[in-house]
């Protein structure tokens, strides 16, 4: 089937009368989603490309009538965490947050307020999440006809921690016939909602799903700890691994940052030399190339 | 962004943590003032951004207001890997009875700050958590719930430290815990902590980093407390000049954004590149298909033709550069024809010949199709979606080596 998301999932944007929002917004509805509100304070009674606005999150609910899944939120830096947490404190159980350079003190303490309510965060800093042909939540492959140029369904469950690199490699999967099954751009951040690990579990048992793809780069110990849930759990599934950003690795390079704020190499932990290694003691094939990707899930999958 | 010593200990002070009475110098006259005042033997430390100080021959020891002066005088002068100091810190030498170490750092997996503490202070943590494994503690703070003294007590007990130190130590590594979250740092380390002869415990020195994305809603701690100048951005190194102009092409316009770097990057083929990811994929493609880049780059968002332009323009002026490579990964958003008109915009303005001086155009994203039509018409090479970026990257090294042949 997919994961987190299905063709029954409502959700509401925070922010939606912003530039990006809107356009987001317009997206998601082309693609099928259903959005049935967008909060900005102070602009209640407007409307987006049809989905009314309100000021606060508990009016979009009493407005549904019901539960409403999720929520994208695309509020400045400033004005994230509350947000977030004024929506999982109206119920809603999935956040994906689009926002960049929120410091990580209030990326921490929306996960530690989400853990708290059952609630589950996608991003900081990503483009969402989508299962191909029934919803995307977020700008993830952009407007609803180029995301259906890149994103057929099929058998790959994708991650990643660039939201263009999300769509590159899932384009590779579906030009080459194997489709996706959920794809999620899990966020650039050193500190982020979910990571590949703790998404694991939702592809193990998703049936849909018959191999991983991820997209990684240096900093964190994020591939660790992927590497340690593969081991400790068995896992059906075969994982292939990209790894982008090996010149960094370089000593003249030391201590610069690059690309997303996670990429800053500070010790010898987080070089993406080491990281290889740890996943490929796992069992994760690393490719070279990132054109190898489908071919080497192809052949995963035959066993 | 990175402290002095003299400012973490400020912080720490801020923090009511107890410090020895020391004193932040910039000539070898106020140090010995401050010896004066000190009226015993004293330690004179550079002020400076690097590790290494002790070796390097920062720190000196004075027993008199002169020898102070005069080792204030030297340190003053003495670069320490490449960089001056802005200062000598000036503090008593204390008569110490044991060195211990309180710490709070990050732990991403946990996603909370850990809190750490030995009784082997003094000396590199790591080194200490490798070799003492059981004189290290450690314990996770809430992001949500009030420190509490116990949670720091936990910690200090479980390296088997109690009587008077437990209780002096404790409320030391509990408001470290507050001040690291209060003060968005990534690092607040007190290293050594020491327990002095007359029992006390005082922050001999410190360490602390606060997070750069959380700078702007610490005014109150650097501008007012710490006085620190909005322009003294401590980055870890100096930006050469192609970065601050990419930088200041960037901030002149508010639509886009661009980056570019070149720190580190010697190469003949010039990288004009799509955000984030694609940019790491692409140098790492170019180089490994023995490609030589003369930096690095990111385009994002929708920027004008005049930012597209002005990136296109720096990296061509590059010393070196011989070619340059546009490559776009499948972002949605980024229109493509402005990129093209960008760039070609910037072969024409230096006087060169689009055709020749752009090695590839990898052009996959929005209005792509209006793409193809200016390149078709300036001649230059360019792919879709169906070459995959290491094989564009690939193109664009085969070309740039057959003309350096």
């Amino acid at each position: 089937m997919s994961i987190l998301l299905d063709k029954d999932t409502t959700f509401i944007v925070q922010g939606i009368t912003g530039r990006e929002a809107i356009n987001l917004t317009r997206e998601c509805l082309d693609y099928g989603s259903k959005i049935v509100g967008g909060v900005t304070p102070g602009r209640k009674g407007r409307e987006v490309h049809g989905v009314p606005v309100f000021d606060t999150v508990a009016q979009a609910v009493a407005n549904h009538g019901a539960a409403i899944d999720g929520s994208v939120v695309t509020v400045p830096p400033g004005f994230t965490k509350d947000a977030v947490i004024e929506a999982i404190a109206n119920g809603i159980k999935l956040l994906v947050i689009v926002t960049e350079r929120i410091p990580r003190g209030d990326v921490a303490e929306m996960v530690e307020f989400a853990d708290m309510h059952g609630a589950r965060i996608i991003g900081p800093n990503c483009l969402g999440l989508i299962v191909p042909g029934v919803c995307k939540m977020g700008g993830i492959g952009g407007p609803a006809k180029d995301a259906a140029k890149s994103y057929e369904p099929g058998v790959v469950g994708v991650m990643s921690r660039s939201g263009g690199m999300t769509t590159e490699i899932s384009s590779s999967l579906t030009a080459a016939g194997l489709g996706v099954s959920t794809a999620v751009s899990i966020g650039g951040d050193a500190i982020i909602g979910s990571t590949y690990a703790e998404l694991m579990p939702y592809f193990e048992a998703d049936e849909q799903t018959r191999a991983i793809v991820i997209y990684t780069e240096p900093g964190g110990r994020m591939e660790a700890q992927l590497a340690e849930w593969k081991t400790e759990n068995n896992s059906r599934l075969p994982i292939v691994a990209f790894m982008a950003g090996k010149f960094m690795d370089d000593e003249e390079m030391q201590g610069m940052s690059f690309g997303h704020a996670g990429t800053i190499v500070e010790g010898k932990e987080d070089s993406a030399n080491e990281k290889i290694k740890r996943l490929e003691e796992a069992g994760i094939r690393v490719v070279e190339r990132i054109d190898e990707i489908p071919d080497v899930v192809k052949k995963r999958i035959e066993g | 962004m990175r402290f002095y010593e003299y400012e973490a200990r400020k912080i720490v002070e801020l923090a009511g943590i107890p410090v020895t009475k020391y004193g932040f110098c910039q000539t070898a006259d106020e140090a010995r003032k401050v010896a004066e005042d000190i009226g015993g033997p004293t330690v004179i430390k550079s002020q400076v951004l690097t590790g290494g100080r002790m070796k390097a021959g920062g720190v000196q020891f004075a027993d008199t207001p002169e020898e102070a002066a005069e080792h204030a005088a030297n340190i003053l002068e003495l670069e320490i890997n490449g960089l001056k100091p802005v200062g000598v810190l000036v503090d008593p030498k204390a008569e110490i009875k044991q060195e211990y170490y309180a710490g709070v750092v990050w732990d991403g997996t946990a996603k909370k700050p850990l809190m750490l503490f030995s009784d082997m202070g003094g000396i590199d943590i790591e080194q200490v958590a490798e070799e003492h494994p059981d004189h290290v503690g450690r314990g996770h703070i809430s992001n949500l719930l009030p420190v509490g003294d116990f949670e720091a007590k936990q910690v200090i007990a479980a390296t088997g430290v109690t009587g008077s130190q437990l209780n002096r130590a404790t409320p030391v590594l509990a408001k470290l815990a507050r001040l690291f979250r209060d003060n968005d740092m990534l690092l607040a380390e007190i290293n050594p902590l020491a327990e002095l002869t007359d029992g006390s415990f005082v922050a001999l020195d410190a360490h602390m980093e606060m997070e750069d994305e959380a700078v702007g809603r610490q005014k109150k701690l650097l501008r007012r407390e710490l006085r620190i100048a909005e322009e003294d951005t401590r980055d870890s190194y100096e930006p050469s000049q192609f970065e601050k102009n990419v930088k200041a092409i960037d901030a002149a316009d508010h639509r886009g954004v661009i980056q570019g770097k070149d720190h580190g990057f010697k190469g003949n083929l010039g990288l004009v590149i799509g955000a984030g990811g694609g940019s790491l994929t692409l140098t790492d493609a170019v180089r490994s298909q023995g490609g030589k880049p003369a930096n690095y780059s990111e385009i994002g968002g929708n920027p004008s033709v005049a930012k597209a332009c002005g990136l296109a323009k720096e990296v061509l002026q590059k010393d070196g550069v011989e070619k340059i490579a546009v490559m776009m990964s499948i972002v949605s958003n980024t229109r493509v024809d402005i990129v093209a008109r960008g760039v070609i915009k910037a072969c024409l303005d230096l006087d060169k010949d689009p055709a020749e001086t752009i090695a590839i155009f990898r052009i996959p994203g929005a209005w792509e199709d209006e793409g193809s039509k200016i390149l078709d018409h300036y001649g230059v090479e360019y792919c879709d979606r169906t070459v995959s970026l290491w094989d564009a990257a690939g193109r664009a090294v085969a070309k740039i080596q057959g003309f350096s042949a």
